[in-house]
């Protein structure tokens, strides 16, 4: 990776100007030229250092029902459980980890009901518990990745 | 930034914010003039989309605008959720202070599920190696000091599945299962 595209992936996570030339403005602010920073952008995406380029939306806020879920499946059942859990579309993404609660997945759907009910159509379908770790709080203030030193 | 959590009301959303969320969910156009090619595409003047959008970043329906890294591919290979048990009474202090730091991205109090799950705090740290999520969480844990009473560090060792946010109308809704 070059010195551009680190300093666009270290200056580009938040605070992207609204206004008619956005891209002019953080290209002067960073010290390159308009077309330059497009272009890096685009590579970004493209080499996959990026996953997307945009608002960040806040389901919440939205008058969604968001949840963290997770399930104990027995090795054995591991990918078949897989497939049936990301066959809902309100699971947004879902993850195995190295715990007895091997399977975590987030669930977002219209409202609270209509959550609820994608967590008893999941234990229906897995003949398995789900666990339900809604956010109470949330203390983060703002995602902010450096790229790695080499 | 300010948590929206305890704010139970809600922005008040129309038709044509809706259609705005819709056309910007998967991305902006990565164009001299992204704004102005969305409000083409929605039949707008620019500056209705632009007004729009601060007043959705303003009311925290837009948590921020810019580009969303891919951890695991700028050599973030270790990603460690990392769960602590403490004290109802001092949660919130210590959540403020650990949501703080720099190598910690998301920082959540939720539910215990006693008594195989005793953990309230929820703090998620990246690293290049396991080793380096391993001292990033030992430096929490000197930190939260004697409100610590048990932590554990569940790694992620595959992603089975990843999308954005896909969100509709009322109406819209399909079903799983």
């Amino acid at each position: 990776m070059n010195k551009l595209e680190r300093d666009l992936i270290n200056n580009m996570q938040g605070g992207f100007p609204i206004c008619a030339h956005p891209f002019q403005v953080l290209a002067e602010r960073l010290g390159y030229d308009e077309q330059t920073v497009i272009d890096g952008v685009k590579r970004l995406i493209a080499d996959g250092y990026v996953s997307r380029f945009g608002p960040l939306y806040n389901t919440e806020r939205l008058g969604g029902a968001v949840t963290l879920a997770a399930i104990a499946v027995p090795p054995d059942r591991f990918d078949e459980v897989a497939e049936q859990v990301n066959a809902c579309e309100e699971v947004a993404h879902n993850y195995a980890r190295e715990d007895v609660l091997n399977m975590w997945f987030v669930i977002l759907a219209e409202d609270e009901e209509a959550l609820q009910d994608v967590i008893k159509r999941i234990e229906n379908t897995t003949g398995l518990g789900v666990l339900s770790f809604p956010k109470e709080q949330e203390y983060f203030l703002e995602l902010h990745l450096e790229v790695p030193e080499k | 930034m300010i948590s929206f959590l305890n704010q139970p009301e809600l922005p008040e959303l129309d038709e044509i914010d809706h259609a705005l969320i819709r056309a910007t969910q998967t991305g902006l156009p990565l164009s001299p003039t992204p704004y102005g090619d969305i409000a083409l595409g929605l039949g707008l003047g620019p500056d209705e989309v632009e007004q729009r959008l601060q007043r959705l970043l303003d009311v925290g329906v837009i948590r921020r605008i810019g580009i969303i890294p891919n951890h695991y591919r700028l050599g973030y290979r270790a990603n460690g959720m990392s769960v602590w048990d403490i004290d109802d009474k001092t949660v919130d202090a210590m959540g403020e202070m650990i949501g703080k730091l720099d190598f910690v991205s998301h920082c959540y109090r939720r539910p215990r599920h006693l008594p195989d799950w005793p953990f309230n705090l929820f703090a998620m740290v990246h690293g290049t190696t396991r080793e380096t999520v391993e001292s990033k969480v030992e430096d929490i844990r000197n930190r939260l000091g004697g409100n610590v009473r048990d932590h554990r560090i569940l790694y992620s060792n595959r992603i089975l599945k990843k999308t954005g946010l896909r969100w509709r109308k009322s109406g819209e809704k399909k079903c799983c299962g």
